[in-house]
This record gives C-alpha cells, structure tokens and sequence, in this order.
C-alpha cells in the first residue's frame, strides 16, 4: 500500500511570465483517493495535463507508475484513465457506441469490447440508456458515462477533474460514492480535483489544498487541521439568547463583548467572533463544558452549543481568501 | 440444505444476469449498423483506423455530406446534357481531336452550362472546405477532443486519420461520379473510350483528388488555429472566393499597369509579359487545376503559354500522347501536391503543439 504512484517533485509550468504551477511536489500513494482542492484557475488542471504528458512542464519530474509522461506519453494513458472537466462525447452516437469507440481506440478485440462496455454500462446504471444518443443524456448521465470510459482501459490510475461540475447534490452524492465504491473493490487510486470542499472531503483518503499553483498544505483531514490551525485548533459554536437576561445589547460588537467579558475566566479562550446567529468561540484547548457553566451562570440562555470539528470548510475560507487575489480566468 | 439451496438459487440468478447480458449485447449488436469496430468479433483494429472507420461513417451520414453530393451529382448530370446535346457541333471533320471523342464528355459545352471539368474546379474546393472546416474544433468545443488524446494513441493519428478520412471519402465520390460520367457516356454515344482516353480520365479524377485535398488541408489548418467552426469555414471560403473571382481581377491590374501600350513592345517582350502574367496567375490552385486538367483532357493543348510565331511555323496540329500531356502539367501537378503538404505540415505542427484543455 505504501508503493508511490504518482511523483511530483519540482514541478513548474510557466505561460510566459505567469507561473501556473509554482514547484509542486506530490507523491501518491496507490489505492488512495486524493482531492486537489482549490479555487478556480490554481494550476489544478494544468498539474492534471502534465501528468498525462498532455502538456510539457516547465522544469521539473513527473512520474506515473514509474514512467515519464513527458517522453513516454502512450504507457501513461495505458494505465491512466482521465476525465476531462465538463466531459463531451459525440452527441450523434449512443452511449454504447461511444464506449465502443474507446474501447476499440484501446485495441481491444471487438468481443472483449462489447463484453467490457456492458458490464461497465451496468456497473454505472446507464444499461436502459445505452442506445440513447449522448446528445440526450442529462449532465449526471453523461458524468457517469464518463466515468465508464475512464474504466474501460482497466486504470490503475484514474484522474477526475472537477467530477461533479454541473451535477444536482443528489446526483453528486451517488457519483461519489460510485468512484469510492470502485477505487475499494478495485484498487484504483484515483486523483480528483475540485474547488468543492464538502464533496471532496466526503470520499477523500488524503487531500492537498492548493491555491495559485502552490500546494499549501497535504493530508488528511486530522493533519490539515493541525497544520492550519496551529494557534487555537478548537472552535465552539454556541447559541445564546438575551431577552432574559435584562441585558441591553444592542448590536453585534456589544454581545461580541459581553461574551468575552464572561468568558474571560475561562482558561484557553482566545478569540470570540459572531457569525450568524451563533458565536464562535476560538480556544487552544476544549474547553467546551467550562463555556457553557460560564454562559450559563452569567444568566444568559445557552440554547445551542456545538464542538466544531475543523471541516475544510475553515481551511476554504481562511486559505482560499488569500487566492482570491491573484486568481485568473481559466 | 437451506444453505446449499441458497448457493443454487444465487449461481442461478447470476446465469439468468449473464444470459440477458449476452442477449442484450446481441440486441445492440443487431441494431448498430455502421462501421466494423462495432461488431463483437476477435479483430483488434489498430487505432488508427478505428478512428478513420468513425470519421468516414460520420461523413458519410451527415446532412452536409448528402446536400454536396446531391449539388455535385446535379452539376454531373447538368454538365453531361450539355455534352451530350453538343457533341455533334464540337466533333469537327479533321479535327485533331476527332478520335478524343470521349473526352468532349468531360469538355464540352454549349455555350450556357460550364463543363464538368469547369464545374469541378469550381465546386471542388467547396468540397474541400466543407468537408475539413470542422475537423479539430468542433472535436475541441464538443469536448471529445480532451477525451480522444487521453486514450493511448498518439495524438497524430486524430489529424491524420480526420485527413485520410475525408480523402476516402471524396476518392470514392470522385471516381463513382467520373465511371458514371463514362458510363453514360457510353450508352448514350455508343463509342468506348480508347486506352487512352481510359488513362486520361483517371489521371484527371486522381489530380481532382489532389486539387480537393489541398483545400481540405487548408480547411483543416483553419479548423485548428480557430475555435469557432463558422470563422474556420468563412476564411476557407474566404480564399476559395478571392482565387476564384478577385485574383484574376488582381493580377490583370498589376498587368495593365506594367505592359506599355501595344505597338511599343516587340513581340519577345510581349511574350515575357504574358508568361509574367501566367505565372502570377499560377499562384491561384485553381489555375493549376484547370491548367493540368485542361490539358489532359484536351489532347491537342501543346503548351500553357504562349507560343511566338517562330515556334508555331511549320508544326503539325496533332494530338500529345499521353506522356508528353503528362510532361506538360508535371509543374502543375507537383505544384498542387506541395501546396497541399504545406498546409498539412501547418496544421500538424500547429496542432501537435497545442496544449489541448477540456473546452
């Protein structure tokens, strides 16, 4: 499990004097599902061209199941399957004889082929749509039938850019689980990139947050919390209500105070903000019993409190504010 | 025993999937018609020409293609009547070209149609443009191009199996419309065309080949370098219309404006002017076109320019054997090939240096 798929080491891609990719390294290991998390026009599409040797790299190594995209690009689309964002087939054939037509690029013998499609066809749930012209499939079905292609060459690899790019929620839970579902029974590792946070931390094993062509931080959800949020790890949501208290507070900044003021014997608390409804209450340590015994005794009403969990929600929005100022239209 | 009944009832079902499975992909099998590599036999075609089977099948089945061989046929038959109806006038007693009957079919006119040689050279780049203009982008803004170089193949084979495609598919139009043109012929003058004449007209076919070759390369260079189809398709057209009707406007302004006034250049000056003239000329392909064909259909042509006096005197008015017509047109042709690998080698170039996203 621990055999390196994917290297990344030094990677730079340069479009004239903008610099997409900023010296990546990467390693993947095989089996696992990673998630390429950043904003619009952070160099994740232009890493994933690089790695199937569609685009040759600035300077730097790239290595896929041990070979060089850049001088042996056909053994690396033989093992990798890709695909693109908002993927296209050709709307005046049918699901089945645009899978054909891949399978039959991928030289296989025309029985293997049929056999291969259908099975796929099923395992994707467009078998009642397979003679439907793609020019009528709905987003989700034509994502799925993408997913079918990518799995006709038997990858060991499969590469998903920005999956669930115009997919109802509904459609996009079922897509994910589908590409989870495949990556455990067949031990696919599979590379997806997004700039949707829930979704990718849904499935994914490990996640690299990346934000104008520099990878912040990698690993799992646990890790990346620790690395980004060294200072105060743990927040506490917590709903207070006043109309009992006698107390005239008249706006945000005020209870923001007040809250403080109470909290202050509280050891660990570091910072009170008000977000919404609710406060959030930023500690060095989990303090959450102590907050709500001090809340409580001050006369307020606690009617809500919630140890948050660091989603990657934070992580989006404390590290994607920094890339808002150098995005770029993709 | 409920265990083991429960193992048969499972290893039955998965037969019962596995049947309908195999009957569902018969149905399918039984249902697609078009190119082989959708049948369910133990070939492996190369990739390459699964992508030429695919590209002539979606050719072949497009509204484009049927409207310009419905417009190609109708110029065919429109142009064979003409011949037809005067074919009397044209075979003149001691004409050199008396035993070159066959050929008038391709020729002759009456006066109101053009020829099928003339109508050729007109429609052909049509042809040419229409079947090219769309080659790469309209892969690209599909977004199936992403998809096709993600696939082990190398990333030539899709221009040059989109090229091969489209060559396959206007040889065979060409040579179905020329063998129908000689069949009718056939029947309706009743005299077989000679070895000969055989030859000539299928040289004539392959250089109609060539001369659509070239203007679907340069369609296929426009179809790489611009994203939208439609402005691909108008600057093809663009430079069909400015060959077709402006050059010769052109290169006759340029003429006025150099030649002095007759009268005052002797006859070697007059003659380097002309062929000055002939060779501006022979920039535009469809000069070439209609210079190579006219001459291999018309046997008595002995030279593309003009001849001074001394060269005229004392020849006898005979026919070109083939060879010597060949010899004639070789520049053309060689020329018309070069172009056509100019635009193929831009294109290449162009496209295998282009960073292909999705969309």
């Amino acid at each position: 499990m621990n055999e390196n798929i994917i290297e990344l080491v030094n990677l730079t891609k340069k479009y004239g004097s903008f610099t997409a990719v900023d010296q990546l390294d990467l390693t993947i290991r095989k089996g696992e599902v990673f998630g390429l998390l950043g904003p619009n026009g952070a160099g994740k599409s232009t890493t994933i061209l690089m790695l199937l040797g569609l685009t040759e790299p600035t300077s730097g190594s790239v290595r896929v199941c041990g070979i060089d995209p850049v001088t042996n690009p056909i053994e690396v689309k033989k093992k990798v399957g890709y695909l693109p964002e908002d993927v296209g087939f050709y709307y005046n054939l049918s699901g089945w004889e645009n899978l054909m037509f891949t399978a039959r690029l991928n030289r296989m013998s025309g029985k293997e082929a049929s056999m291969k499609v259908e099975l796929l066809l099923e395992k994707v749930g467009l078998t009642e749509a397979a003679g439907k012209k793609t020019g009528k499939y709905s987003r989700g079905m034509l994502q799925r039938l993408g997913l079918a292609e990518v799995l006709i060459k038997n990858p060991e690899v499969i590469i998903l850019d920005e999956p669930t790019l115009g997919i109802d929620p509904a459609g996009v839970v079922e897509f994910l689980q589908l590409i989870a579902r495949l990556s455990r029974q067949e031990g696919i590792t599979v590379l997806l990139s997004s700039h949707d946070l829930h979704q990718v931390q849904k499935i994914c094993d490990r996640v690299g947050i990346f934000v104008g062509g520099k990878l912040l931080a990698q690993g799992d959800l646990k890790t990346l919390s620790q690395v980004l949020f060294e200072g105060n790890p743990f927040v506490i949501e917590a709903g207070i209500g006043f109309d009992s208290s006698g107390l005239q507070l008249a706006d945000n900044k005020a209870q923001e105070e007040w809250v403080k003021r109470i909290l202050a014997s509280v050891v660990g608390v570091q910072a009170v903000s008000k977000n919404g409804n609710l406060f959030r209450i930023h500690c060095t340590r989990d303090a959450t019993g102590e907050i709500a015994k001090a809340i409580v005794e001050s006369g307020a009403q606690l009617y809500y409190l919630n140890r948050k969990e660091y989603g990657l929600d934070e992580i989006y929005y404390r590290y994607f504010e920094g890339g808002k100022k150098n995005e770029r239209k993709e | 025993m409920r265990f083991i009944t429960g193992i048969l009832k499972e290893e039955k079902r998965m037969k019962e999937k596995n049947n309908n499975l195999i009957g569902r992909i018969q149905q399918y099998i039984s249902k697609t018609k078009g190119p082989g590599f959708y049948r369910a036999d133990d070939r492996v075609y190369h990739p390459f020409n699964v992508i030429v089977q695919k590209e002539i099948s979606d050719h072949v089945r497009s509204w484009r293609f049927i409207i310009l061989l419905v417009i190609i046929s109708l110029t065919c038959l429109g142009s064979m009547y003409t011949a037809m109806s005067s074919i009397k006038e044209t075979i003149k007693p001691n004409d050199p070209e008396g035993s070159f009957v066959f050929l008038k079919l391709f020729t002759s006119s009456d006066g109101i149609l053009p020829s099928f040689v003339v109508f050729l050279g007109f429609l052909g780049p049509l042809l040419g443009i229409s079947l090219g203009f769309d080659a790469v982008n309209s892969e690209q803004s599909k977004g199936t191009l992403s998809r096709i170089i993600s696939q082990p193949i190398h990333r030539d084979y899709i221009l040059n199996a989109k090229f091969m495609a489209s060559l396959i598919v206007v040889s065979v139009m060409f040579f179905a419309l020329g063998f129908l043109v000689m069949g009718f012929g056939l029947i309706s003058i009743g005299i077989p065309p000679t070895p000969g004449e055989f030859l000539r007209i299928i040289i004539f076919i392959f250089i109609s080949i060539i001369y659509v070759a070239f203007w679907l390369n340069l369609s296929i260079v426009f179809s790489v370098k611009f994203r939208q189809p439609a402005t691909a398709a108008l600057s093809g057209i663009a430079i069909w219309l400015f060959f077709a009707i402006f050059y010769e406007m052109i290169v006759d302004l340029i003429m006025k404006g150099l030649v002095p006034p007759t009268g005052l250049v002797t006859e070697a000056q007059m003659i380097n002017f002309e062929n000055f003239r002939l060779n501006l000329l022979r920039i535009s392909p469809s000069q070439l076109f209609s210079d190579a064909t006219t001459t291999l259909l018309m046997p008595n042509v002995r030279s593309l320019g003009p001849l001074s006096l001394v060269q005229v005197i004392g020849t006898i008015p005979g026919p070109l054997s083939l060879t010597q017509s060949l010899m004639l047109v070789w520049p053309q042709v060689t020329g018309l090939i070069a172009a056509t690998i100019i635009c193929f080698v831009i294109s290449y170039v162009s496209f295998m240096r282009k960073e292909i996203r999705s969309r």
